[in-house]
């Protein structure tokens, strides 16, 4: 990784190779990331943009149904500008996408951008509420789990632990809001199993979405946690008598954090699928739902709108995911990943 | 075959695979028999017995048909496993072609394929099920469609990397040689390589997909009246949850069991064919009745940084505790500096981790005396060895790469000793950080501060290691192999720096090397080590002149020197040190020993002075070479 060479020449400044000086590691960085972000950003748009087209026959008379007049289906294939050559479709669609217009909807005669705008925030509400939920018992759990197992202590504690977060993140998050609507809905009555009405109709949607990811962020979490308390540095730590509060938190927590925030962007991304199917458990009026109801109703300009949403929002926190790791760590700037 | 044929029942062997094999056989003669023998019972319409309660006559009770649940349920086992075992099928030939592909086509195109790959996987398997369900239109065969090109990328990407790992093989490469076509290397070579790890991952990929299945299907875009699988089962139970929830729960019951039976076979089958977990038995240890403490003798009136009389370390073992250090006593006077050298596994560093108090459980540190800086140590709380030896005691390990913090500042990592121990602002002791770095010849002090470890060479981060032991004005140095991890002309730069300190800090050294002269350059005083225990003390300069312990000569002999003759290989120590949990009998080193004797097998010598305050731990010591050459007998 590191060369001798350097140790005689004072300032690094003009050291060629990997040793970039610290100013100059965020711009290569961020031009590196903002490219391939937008990359999958265009593949995103371009495969939204021929979804509709890919759909086998024709959209317009699936959506209206065989027994509309072929007049009808001419004139609504006109007014989507369904008849121009592809290329023609496709900037227009860019441009619509750059000016917020994402069509309308065929049942409704709604704005797509109205709907989305209108849903989206009960969806992010949800899938934020479960992340952060998932995030602040997992790594405390999974911290405290290897304070508690580390060198091969309490082995009973460690077998519990591991079964019950493999089983918890094994069950599906649909399944669970079924099991949870049940028991704490209809058996115990605590909380509504249905709507977005008050704080107490979070509580099923979000616990149902957040057990699994929070078992999974645990159980890697205290894995990574023990690797780290067992690395070189923190020995170095201990050795300094550093108050264990600074040695947990401060050396080993943003350590171990790298890879299990890694881990916990892949979650967010599935958490915000799986919001898809809570949302339907639980009549949540989010995106989910409205995709599910337009999918049926073969509305497609909003399931096109709804998909580029989702799509964008996993985009996101990917970036989000990277950004926030080179802040925890700087080495992972200077890699190529 | 027979080989693989054996390896796949090894699975059946664990307990949880054998559970799961289990479940799945279950799972499989339900679907193969349950349509057959219930298929009537289940689409039965009784219109008299609508949405009724569970009961005798129906033991989940009915729908808004009248038909009953129970049989329903079972009935769409089928239905359930053939659409995830198809769509499965669908993603793993899919993910085949993806990703073998980039192996054969041409460079750009392979690039293509290989970049879409990696943005797909990207996206939740759901989201892709939606899109693709949007496409292929609700239905059976559109979800089938969906959730196969769902998973196509993830298995594209398994095959990449597989493929990968496979091509870097020795036989591979040699084909490659003998002029093998791509294609053909890939079915002939590649392909039956992998097809193992893929079949456990379809098999996990199994579980998945039915997941995925009863979620599109109780969704509304899956399976469609009147046909009938777990999720609609779920979906149709849903409804009236709040009335009677046997309806909803046990298709859930269902998927679950199911689910997690493919899953728990795949793992298992991923554990027992991948990684072996038993090992052989390791030979029984010793018993610890031919061990024998080491006998202190030294009367230490002079004063001492470190005093360390009878320390053992052990560890829990397979049947008895194994001690790797058995019974160290040693001092450090002020200013002093103190080399312990021996072969790696002798206990040297165990033993300076144990004086700084840094063995941690189960290891346990037990001693007479282990006294620094006048404070006993095994008795002291928590808050006074904080200062103390946070302080006073500064410790230089091996390797400085991973001994910093790579996500914090260097200057950060020494300021805060400052600030822990001496009570600093934060600013203080940064500049406090940037003064000890200028003094251990660090360049541009103020910059580097601010720099992350890896931004430093491996001598400057060793430097800065003693920077950071200087930190809070230390009276003993520990430097456990400051230098091993170093190139030879940074290692005397590093040890001329520890001798800098000393002299103008008055700071004593303990420093603990495999590498004889680096000890005796460095230091006052030596102490060799073998298995755990100290057999021979001397001071540096009459090192080569008066060793006496044969393993001690022969780790000179092993130096050479200018008057080595180069024509002749060095002499090397036969055979290996004894690991701590199978000592032999009486002195460890005795099997390694030329000058070995029946007594020395029997019985472990004890540390002994003469009267020069040389300590020797042998039955039969080498003749001094002077005496030696003088003609004297031992």
């Amino acid at each position: 990784m590191t060369t001798s060479t350097v140790e005689a020449a004072a300032p690094a400044a003009g050291v060629p190779g990997r040793r970039v000086p610290r100013g100059g590691r965020w711009p290569a960085f961020a031009a590196r990331r903002t490219v391939r972000f937008a990359g999958s950003l265009w593949v995103l748009v371009t495969a939204a943009f021929l979804m509709i087209h890919l759909i086998p026959g024709d959209p317009v008379r699936a959506a209206l149904g065989m027994t509309a007049s072929p007049e009808l289906v001419r004139a609504r294939r006109a007014e989507l500008g369904l008849d121009d050559p592809l290329w023609q479709q496709y900037l227009h669609f860019l441009k619509g996408l750059c000016t917020g217009d994402l069509g309308t909807s065929t049942i409704s005669a709604l704005p797509v951008s109205q709907v989305v705008g209108e849903r989206l925030p009960a969806t992010l509400e949800l899938a934020g509420l479960a992340f952060v939920v998932a995030l602040a018992v997992a790594i405390p759990l999974g911290t405290v789990m290897a304070a508690l197992t580390r060198g091969g202590r309490r082995r009973g504690g460690e077998l519990v632990f591991t079964s019950v977060s493999v089983l918890l993140a094994a069950v599906p998050e649909f399944l669970l809001s079924v099991l949870l609507a049940y028991v704490f809905g209809v058996q115990l009555g605590w909380f509504p199993v249905a709507g977005r009405d008050g704080p107490a109709s979070y509580v099923l949607p979000v616990l149902a979405l957040s057990v699994g990811p929070a078992a999974v962020l645990a159980r890697i979490g205290r894995v990574e946690m023990l690797s780290v308390l067992g690395a070189d540095f923190v020995r170095t730590a201990r050795a300094k008598r550093l108050p264990a509060r600074l040695v947990y938190v401060r050396h080993a927590l943003p350590n171990a954090l790298t890879a299990t925030l890694t881990l916990g962007g892949l979650l967010l991304s599935a958490l915000v699928a799986g919001t898809v199917l809570v949302e339907n458990v639980f009549a949540w009026p989010g995106l989910g739902s409205t995709i599910v109801q337009s999918i049926q109703q073969k509305d497609f300009p909003v399931v096109q709108g709804i998909v580029l949403v989702y799509g964008a929002g996993v985009l996101v926190i990917n970036l989000l995911v990277d950004v926030l790791l080179a802040v925890l760590d700087p080495r992972s700037t200077i890699k190529e990943g | 075959m027979s080989v693989r044929d054996s390896r796949w029942a090894a699975v059946v062997r664990t307990p949880v695979g054998l559970c799961a094999a289990v479940l799945l056989l279950v799972v499989v003669v339900v679907a193969v028999l349950a349509p057959l023998l219930w298929g009537e019972r289940a689409s039965v319409v009784d219109t008299g017995a609508v949405q009724q309660g569970p009961s005798a006559a129906h033991l989940l009770g009915t729908d808004t048909l009248g038909r009953d649940i129970f049989y329903r349920v079972l009935v769409a086992t089928r239905l359930s496993v053939l659409l995830a075992v198809t769509a499965t099928v669908i993603g793993v030939l899919l993910g085949l072609l993806l990703g073998t592909a980039p192996a054969v086509l041409p460079r750009r195109a392979g690039r293509l394929v290989t970049s879409a790959v990696h943005t797909a996987v990207a996206f939740p398997g759901l989201l892709l099920a939606l899109f693709f369900a949007v496409i292929f239109g609700v239905g059976t065969t559109g979800a089938v469609l969906a959730i196969g090109l769902a998973t196509a990328p993830s298995f594209a990407r398994l095959t990449q990397t597989l493929s990968a790992s496979v091509a870097g093989k020795d036989f591979v490469a040699a084909a490659r040689v003998a002029g093998v076509g791509r294609i053909r290397m890939l079915v002939r070579h590649i392909l039956p390589n992998i097809a193992e790890p893929l079949a456990v991952n379809a098999t996990i990929g199994a579980g998945t997909a039915l997941l995925a299945f009863a979620g599109l299907s109780f969704l509304g875009l899956g399976v469609q009246a009147p046909d009938y699988d777990w999720g609609r089962l779920l979906g149709e139970g849903l409804n009236r949850i709040s009335l009677t929830p046997a309806p909803a729960l046990a298709p859930c019951l269902a998927v679950v069991v199911t689910g997690l039976a493919f899953n728990l076979f795949g793992e298992a089958a991923a554990a027992a064919l991948g990684v072996r977990p038993l090992s052989p038995r390791r030979t029984e240890a010793r018993g610890l009745s031919t061990q024998r403490p080491g006998t202190v003798v030294e009367p230490d009136g002079a004063e001492s940084v470190l005093a360390v009389r009878n320390l053992r370390v052990s560890f829990p073992g397979r049947d008895a505790p194994v001690t790797p250090v058995r019974g160290v006593s040693l001092t450090v006077r002020p200013g002093e500096a103190v080399g312990v050298v021996g072969e790696s596994g002798s206990g040297k560093s165990l033993t300076a981790l144990a004086a700084a108090r840094l063995v941690e459980p189960p290891g346990e540190v037990t001693a007479d005396r282990l006294e620094f800086a006048g404070t006993e140590l095994l008795r002291a709380s928590d808050r006074e060895l904080g200062p103390l030896l946070g302080g006073r005691l500064a410790m230089v390990f091996q390797d400085p790469m991973t001994s910093f913090n790579p996500v914090l500042s260097v200057g950060r990592q020494l300021a805060e000793v400052a600030e822990q121990h001496r009570g600093m602002s934060r600013g203080a002791a940064l500049a406090a950080a940037v003064d000890r770095l200028r003094e251990v010849r660090v360049p541009a002090p103020e910059r580097r501060a601010g720099q992350y470890p890896h931004e430093f060479s491996g001598g400057m981060r060793q430097r800065a290691m003693i920077g950071m032991g200087l930190m809070g004005g230390p009276r003993l140095i520990v430097a456990d192999e400051p230098t091993t991890a170093l190139d030879v002309t940074v290692q005397r730069r590093v040890l001329r720096l520890l001798a800098d300190v000393r002299a103008a800090e008055g700071t004593a050294l303990l420093l603990i090397s495999h590498d004889v002269t680096v000890v005796a350059g460095t230091c006052d005083r030596i102490l060799v080590m073998y298995a755990g225990r100290i057999v021979e003390e001397l001071p540096a300069a009459e090192l080569f002149a008066a060793a006496r312990h044969p393993y001690t000569r022969a780790l000179l002999a092993a130096v050479p020197d200018l008057d080595t003759d180069r024509a002749r290989p060095l002499p090397v120590i036969p055979g290996r040190p004894p690991e701590p949990d199978r000592l032999p009998e009486g002195c460890a080193f005795a099997p390694r020993c030329p000058r070995a004797e029946d007594r020395c097998r029997g019985e472990d010598p004890d540390l002994v002075t003469d009267s020069a305050g040389h300590r020797l731990a042998c039955w039969n010591p080498a003749p001094t070479p002077v005496a030696a050459t003088s003609g004297g007998a031992s």
